[in-house]
């Protein structure tokens, strides 16, 4: 690389503290896709025939449909005959005690704490209840006994469906039906794990519940299935985080989460996107193609969207509110970072069907190496929605000449009684910038991680603390190399 | 403390520096003179290590260190400050969150210990109000949507809170109005001392009634063309640069 710009972007590594694969006896299905894939894993389930029934129509849909192709990204088919749809370690745990010490050590290596451990004396250390997910299966769901005091559901979507199955059979695909997009289809019929949590009404949650997803089989698909009901004036925080090792072939994870707030409840989503971005090549890395969606059912009610996106070849996501209630509120916050060869087409949908209904979206795309950067959304306001009111901010970061950023915001207003405000805007990390920290005594790598996260402040703050504080550095090291 | 020897560098493909001496000791305030585009921020740039510069023959040490061998960083760490000509923005970084990280930088390379939040922030506030920012200029991105006189006192800021040992002050007078430039004189003349020194490029003896020189150089075509003390920035003011050539 030469000119005005060849000190950013010159080296280009990667270092993926998290590519390593556990070495686990398996049970894992033949590639391949068909009737008896989706009942064999309904079997493993031992699920009733209501579910059965509901994931062979969404194979006889799926069948159907096509990929969708408008998104702003390249990569060559997917065959869905050479993916395995399920894959569990052998032993499956009963309690903590019972987990096999190598996921254990797995998860201590990630940082995930799969202990109970109590609160130091006289130190407040927030409590994080944590569930666990294994390529297909969850392996473990922490402080199960403390949230049940409370009356807070919180387990693996599969238990649920036994312990509690008219909520799961009133909610599931309520907010993502099986057709409404070519990947919500094939999660519907394969699904085969993720988590569920209900919270009572007039509950707030006892502390924060969060999902860790982990893909670690060759050739295997992860299609997890998130469902969260929160109900009357109920409060939760939900964190997800991911990872995979570093393979390379291409890896897929199409899940579905669906949230429900019903009257004055809350819901506050946080994902900490880091899955296997692929080499500096292209090479290997997941491909996050996922659907999110909440419905803000009651009035009053507010689901918040939290993102923080470093890892995936391809991210194909767009966590989504549908404004129902009168008077409910929707925001979307949101930091994608793209480097190397990565593609990212992201963004949300508020659709505001309610009175008075709001929505705030804060979208800050980053731009590193050779990779492609999209923001997409879209704003609807129903012809019933007066009052409604959208605010937008759309920035985005590049670091380098080689890079790209795009953004395609649909606004579509059907009552002249909303308001939408949209403002955009593009910098760019120069070398003159550079040079300027160098000068004053700062090297290239802490100027670019400064002057990215002033960039992603606004939305950083809207994290739970530790978090965001794993953000930072997660942005960091996903940068490694973006500057010579 | 200041050496430099033969310089020559190109902006491209261009020579612009043409043989450059110059040796500045402790203790000495020199001023640069010379017409637009006689190099005197090129010179300044390749001392401070700007990338997009070649140096093709001479050498520049400070304090017996090889500056040319270093990355600009390192060039900073080891007290090289430049007051740009044109400062730019860094917007969303604040300018406390800028001026620890320089600060930070400085005392780990020079070995000192790290500032507390708390010892930084007193600094800084005093330093700022010394130089009439307000309060309100911590929290506001690097230069972002300062006017052009604001500018030029940030950059004195950062001077008087790395301390260098040698500081490069490209035109920092320019576009000051007279209050502000007593200002940004009163912040050079505090922080001149024996351990330092200091080279100001400058269009107007005006300045140099605030910042008395020890020695004045006219630079014309990549080469310093005359030396003289403070009474040579007047004739040059009566005189302008006609007369002076540069050296064969
Ligand atoms: N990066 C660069 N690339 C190409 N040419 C350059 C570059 N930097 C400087 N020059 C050229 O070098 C010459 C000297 O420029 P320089 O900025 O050093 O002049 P100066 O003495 O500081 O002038 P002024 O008084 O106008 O600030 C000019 O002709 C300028 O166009
Ligand atoms: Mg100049």
């Amino acid at each position: 690389m030469s000119g005005p710009n060849a000190a950013v972007g010159e080296r280009l590594a990667q270092d993926y503290a998290a590519g390593f694969v556990t070495d686990i006896e398996s049970e894992t299905l033949p590639p391949g896709l068909n009737e008896a894939t989706v009942r064999f894993i309904s079997g493993k389930k031992s699920e009733p025939a209501w579910l059965l029934a509901w994931r062979l129509q969404a194979l006889a849909r799926w069948r159907k449909m096509t990929a969708p192709q408008w998104a702003h990204v390249t990569f060559p088919p997917i065959d869905f005959d050479a993916i395995s749809y399920y894959s569990a370690p052998k032993q499956g745990p009963k309690s903590l005690d019972e987990v096999d010490p190598e996921l254990l050590r797995t998860y201590e290596k990630l940082g995930i704490p799969l202990h109970e451990r109590a609160a130091l004396a006289g130190v407040e250390t927030p409590q994080v209840a944590v569930d666990a997910v294994f390529d297909s299966v969850s392996v473990v769901t922490t402080f199960k006994e403390k949230l049940r005091e409370a009356g807070v559901i919180f387990c693996p979507i599969a238990e649920a469906v036994r312990e509690c199955p008219e909520l799961v059979q009133k909610y599931l695909g309520s907010v993502v039906p099986q057709s409404d997009n070519f990947y919500a289809a094939l999660n519907s019929a394969t699904f085969s794990d993720g988590s569920f949590v209900y919270v009572p009404k007039h509950t707030r949650c006892p502390m924060e519940l969060s999902t860790y997803f982990r893909i670690n089989a060759a050739n295997t698909g992860q299609f997890e299935r998130t469902l969260i009901i929160a109900d009357e004036g109920s409060y939760v925080s939900y964190l997800e985080g991911c990872t995979a090792p570093m393979r390379d072939e291409n890896q897929l994870h199409a899940a579905v989460v669906e949230l429900v707030a019903l009257d004055d409840a809350e819901i506050k989503y946080s994902t900490v996107q880091n899955w296997y971005p692929g080499d500096e090549q292209g090479r290997g890395g997941i491909y996050n193609f996922v659907t999110k969606r909440g419905a803000c059912l009651g009035a009053r009610s507010k689901i918040s969207w939290t993102q923080v996106e470093t890892g995936s070849a391809i991210t194909w996501k767009y966590p989504s509110v549908v404004l129902r209630g009168d008077g409910s509120v929707g925001e979307f916050h949101s930091v994608a970072l793209t480097n190397n060869r990565q593609q990212a087409d992201t963004g949300t949908k508020m659709l505001h069907i309610g009175r008075d209904t709001k929505s705030t979206i804060v979208s800050k795309g980053i731009s590193a190496g050779r990779s492609q950067n999209a923001y997409r959304g879209r704003v609807l306001m129903n012809p019933g929605a007066s009052g409604a009111r959208n605010y937008t901010q759309c920035d985005s970061l590049l670091i380098g000449d080689e890079c790209g950023a795009h953004t395609f915001p649909h606004i579509e207003s059907r009552t002249p009684e909303a308001i939408v405000e949209h403002e955009a805007s593009t910098s760019k990390v120069s070398d003159e910038h550079l040079f300027l920290c160098a000068q004053r005594g700062i090297d290239a790598e802490k100027a670019v991680s400064m002057i990215v996260n002033g960039f992603c402040k606004e939305v950083f703050r809207e994290l739970p603390m530790e978090f965001a504080v794993e953000a930072g550095k997660l942005l960091e090291v996903s940068l490694e190399g973006a500057v010579g | 403390m200041l050496r430099i020897e033969n310089l020559h560098a190109n902006a491209g493909d261009e020579p612009i520096l043409r043989g450059v001496n110059l040796v500045v000791r402790p203790g000495e305030v020199h001023a640069l003179m010379g017409p637009n585009g006689s190099g005197k921020s090129t010179l300044a740039n390749v001392i401070a290590g700007r990338p997009g510069y070649d140096v093709t023959a001479g050498s520049v040490s400070l304090d017996g260190v090889d500056l040319l061998a270093l990355p600009p960083e390192e060039r900073a760490q080891q007290g090289v400050f430049m007051a740009f000509q044109y400062p730019i923005e860094i917007p969303g970084v604040s300018n406390m969150e800028f001026l620890k990280a320089a600060l930070d930088s400085r005392n780990a390379a020079q070995g000192r210990p790290e500032l507390s939040a708390v010892q930084f922030l007193k600094l800084a506030r005093a330093a700022a109000e010394r130089l009439g920012l307000g309060p309100e200029f911590g929290k506001r991105g690097v230069n972002e949507g300062f006017s052009g006189g604001e500018k030029k006192r940030n950059e004195i800021l950062q001077m008087l809170l790395l301390e260098p040992r040698l500081a490069l002050l490209d035109e920092t007078d320019s576009g000051l109005d007279i209050d502000s430039l007593g200002t940004v004189a009163a912040g050079v003349n505090a922080f001149a001392g024996e351990d330092n020194a200091i080279v100001l490029v400058t269009h107007y003896a005006r300045l140099l009634e605030h910042i008395v020189p020890d020695h004045v150089h006219v630079l014309v075509a990549g080469r310093i063309a005359r030396s003289g003390d403070k009474s040579f920035a007047l004739e040059i003011e009566a005189k302008g640069y006609g007369w002076l050539t540069a050296p064969a």
